[in-house]
């Protein structure tokens, strides 16, 4: 059985792969340059490396990748895993063989699910490549590039680490499940291409932002640690209102989840009061206003509570993540091995 | 070796066809004592009909005594039916020719000839046995 | 010996439909039954379900002894070809006895390879290039070799030529007299099987309409011819088929095993194909004995 689906699957297989191969060695070639350079550099490492087009390429293909491997595998390799055979009939000449249905499953199941957790380890190169960038924005430094995006933040959690091993995993059973009950390999196929990608949407929302729980911060608003303000309605209006305010925490690759203002009686605020217009830099005042404002603020009893995960909650959370993701997948490989025992002709 | 063959709108049943056909080989000579019959396989792979129907006919024919079968090798013919009666065929089949000249001259048709030998021949048989 | 093939009260509906219901069959070993229809009447069904393609609606099959629960010990016993032979298209004809071999303990590789040797096709041909009559032999050979005890063939000649159809049914028939197997094999068409099979079973309308050793269901069926006459005048063992009348003339086709002594009848037999289209041809009414012919039935 391992040689009839190891047959079926080379083809796809080798096209999957090889492609993944080629990324490897790419980020294989480029990778150890990254780390000569943060070894030579300071805090002039992002601007260094701002300049550089190729680990730019590198950069964005690795993470495409990652991010386009549970896709590809749901919709070539799981789709049409079942969905062929019975689109084709053949799964009735190989279930009146002598073997059960269970282990022909479980067979191409285990098979695929092995190219899923190969393909899938392309997060991991992802990351070994992407180290010295995690390392110098763990330094503190920082530029408005790619670069120094911090991993933990969703835009980029999803392409690193283990996380792409479970999605590819979990794609592969969306592939399979949706072509059990479509029974056809091309709709199977863009149903699960539409499904893949609305979960990997999802996850950061849904699944990310609630597994650990996060560090809380309560600290006062000051000049210096004030990241943005928001004003709330047309900008030159008669009545300008800040809505929103975000602080700084000194928290290098952390992700912060929460950045609001409390009132006294700890509720949130949705807007300051009106004489708070001031605290906002504006050309031709001056900076004691400012200074004035946030005082006010503070003696008022207005806080601002910050939540985060902080960088070293990196793995933990890609563990977390993944043992969900995983856990889904079996749920659906599951309902797959009890719908197979049911009638299919 | 004879070659079977079945006619599929005579009616008569499968098996019985086979019978005939051997016992016909047998009175005209076609097959004689130790003869081998062609393997149920042959025939069945060559007739396209149930092993079965080959099984049944060569099972009627042993139980007539006419042909044996000898485990693994096959079936053999074990007595003939070209009995004295042969010699007796000549003279039949002169009479059987002036009788039928004789029909035509009366203006019977192919038909009708037919018609009246076998309703002349059904009646004496029926009468025989009755 | 225990029947290859018992059913019991067995029924599959699809949605609200019944596909085959009430079906009572028990077929002996060694034969090589014909399952006939028409199209949509449950031969299908029937099969999947002996195979556990199916699981029943209601009532219970028993292939082999037991339930067809799927299991790799009664896989092994139980060859199917199913509707359409499918084969593997991209895969070669040797790599399909290759996966036979894989798949099947009991594999008899000898039998195969001869088997395509005999048959002229070339083992590096994919299964997709094949004409419909190779890939029909290819899909029987994968259900002869690996040496069932019971071979279930789902309209295997349907989609063949006549000279397919011929070179198909004498090979199965080969196999039959070489391995001793029992086969059920589905048609729609009399004539397809008439020669191969030993014995029927007519399926119209999701119902076994009559089944039985072919010998013996040609022995008691007769058509009776005479003046014309009420069927319910008939004797109570004769068992009224089919019924078509002139103003004086009466024409009826009966199941009897007793012996029809009424001189006025002209007695005739009938062949396999008669026979059947009697059993087709009736109207859904007199189908379902039970509904509208108590008085047949209580005769009984």
């Amino acid at each position: 059985m391992i040689w009839l689906t190891w047959r079926q699957l080379r083809g796809s297989a080798a096209v999957v792969l090889g492609a993944l191969a080629l990324a490897v060695l790419a980020l294989a070639v480029t990778g150890p340059q990254l780390a000569d350079i943060l070894r030579v550099s300071g805090t002039d490492f992002f601007d260094r490396l701002g300049t550089d087009g190729t680990k730019k390429a590198v950069f964005y293909l690795g993470t495409a990748a990652a991010y386009a491997v549970p896709a590809v595998v749901g919709a070539f390799w799981g789709a049409p895993l079942v969905a062929r055979e019975v689109e084709a009939g053949t799964h009735r000449l190989v279930w009146n063989q002598s073997i059960t249905r269970t282990r022909w499953l479980a067979t191409k199941l285990g098979l695929a699910g092995l190219g899923a957790v190969v393909a899938g380890s392309i997060g991991l190169v992802v990351t070994w490549w992407c180290h010295p960038l995690d390392e110098a924005v763990g330094r503190g430094y920082t530029d408005n590039g790619p670069f120094s995006v911090p991993r933990l933040w969703p835009e980029l959690f999803g392409s690193r680490g283990i996380v792409p091993i479970g999605m590819t995993v979990l794609a592969l059973a969306v592939g399979v499940t949706v072509g059990l009950l479509v029974r056809r390999t091309v709709a199977a196929m863009a149903v699960t291409l539409a499904v893949v990608v609305a979960v990997q949407i999802a996850t950061p929302v849904l699944v990310q932002s609630h597994l650990l729980a996060p560090e809380r911060l309560t600290t006062t608003i000051t000049a210096t640690n004030l990241r943005g303000i928001q004003m709330a309605g047309e900008p030159g209006a008669a009545d300008p209102r800040i809505g929103r305010v975000e602080v700084a925490v000194d928290q290098p690759g952390a992700w912060v989840t929460q950045n609001r203002t409390v009132d006294p009686d700890g509720k949130v605020v949705e807007f300051l009061p009106a004489w708070a217009e001031d605290c906002a830099p504006a050309p031709g005042t001056s900076p004691d206003t400012a200074v004035a404002c946030f005082t006010r603020l503070a003696e008022e009893g207005y806080r601002q509570q910050v939540e985060y995960l902080p960088a070293s909650r990196f793995w933990a959370l890609q563990w977390m993540e993944t043992g969900v993701l995983l856990g889904l997948a079996l749920g659906l490989v599951g309902f797959c091995f009890w719908r197979i025992r049911r009638d299919l002709t | 070796m004879i070659e079977f063959h079945l006619d599929g709108r005579s009616g008569v049943s499968p098996y019985l066809q086979l019978v005939q056909q051997v016992r016909r080989a047998l009175r005209l000579g076609l097959l004689s004592k130790g003869d081998q019959l062609p393997t149920v396989k042959d025939v069945v792979g060559q007739l396209a009909i149930n092993p079965n129907t080959v099984l049944k006919a060569y099972r009627e024919l042993e139980h007539d005594g006419l042909v044996a079968a000898r485990p693994g090798v096959g079936t053999f013919v074990t007595r003939t039916l070209t009995d004295n009666t042969l010699a007796a065929h000549g003279p039949l089949r002169l009479s059987l020719q002036q009788w039928l000249a004789k029909a035509r001259r009366a203006g019977l048709d192919d038909e009708s000839i037919e018609a009246l030998f076998l309703a002349t021949f059904r009646s004496a048989v029926s009468e025989e046995t009755a | 010996m225990t029947a290859v093939l018992r059913a019991q009260g067995l029924g599959k509906k699809y949605g609200r439909r019944w596909a085959l219901s009430d079906c009572d069959l028990e077929v002996p070993p060694g034969r090589v039954v014909g399952l006939v229809g028409p199209n949509g009447a449950g031969k299908s069904t029937f099969l999947n379900l002996a195979v556990g393609m199916l699981a029943p609606s209601a009532g219970e099959i028993e292939v082999l002894g037991t339930r067809p629960t799927g299991r790799r010990a009664q896989r092994a016993k139980v060859g199917f070809v199913g509707q359409d032979t499918p084969t593997y298209a991209a895969l070669s004809v040797a790599d399909h006895l290759r996966l036979g071999a894989h798949l099947n303990p009991g594999w008899d590789a000898a039998l195969a390879d001869d088997r395509v040797d005999r048959l002229g096709l070339d083992p590096r041909q994919r299964a997709g290039r094949l004409s419909g009559g190779q890939r029909a032999q290819l899909a029987l050979t994968l259900g002869i070799a690996k040496r069932p005890e019971l071979l279930l063939l789902d309209e295997p000649v349907a989609s063949l030529d006549p000279l397919a159809r011929r070179e198909f049914l004498q090979d199965l028939m080969g196999a039959v007299a070489d391995q001793q197997l029992s086969v059920v094999l589905s048609s729609h068409l009399v004539s397809d099987v008439e020669r191969a099979c030993d014995y029927l079973v007519v399926l119209v309308d999701s119902r076994v309409q009559v089944a039985g050793d072919i010998e013996n269901l040609l022995a008691t069926h007769h058509r009776l011819t005479g003046p014309r006459r009420d069927p319910a005048k008939l004797p109570a063992e004769q068992l009224v088929v089919s019924e078509s009348h002139t103003d004086r003339q009466s024409t009826f086709l009966v199941r009897t095993d007793a012996p029809i002594l009424d001189p006025a009848w002209e007695v005739s037999q009938l062949g396999l194909e008669d026979l059947v289209l009697a059993y087709m041809g009736r109207s859904a009414e007199q189908r379902n004995p039970s509904r509208s012919r108590p008085t047949l039935e209580a005769l009984r």
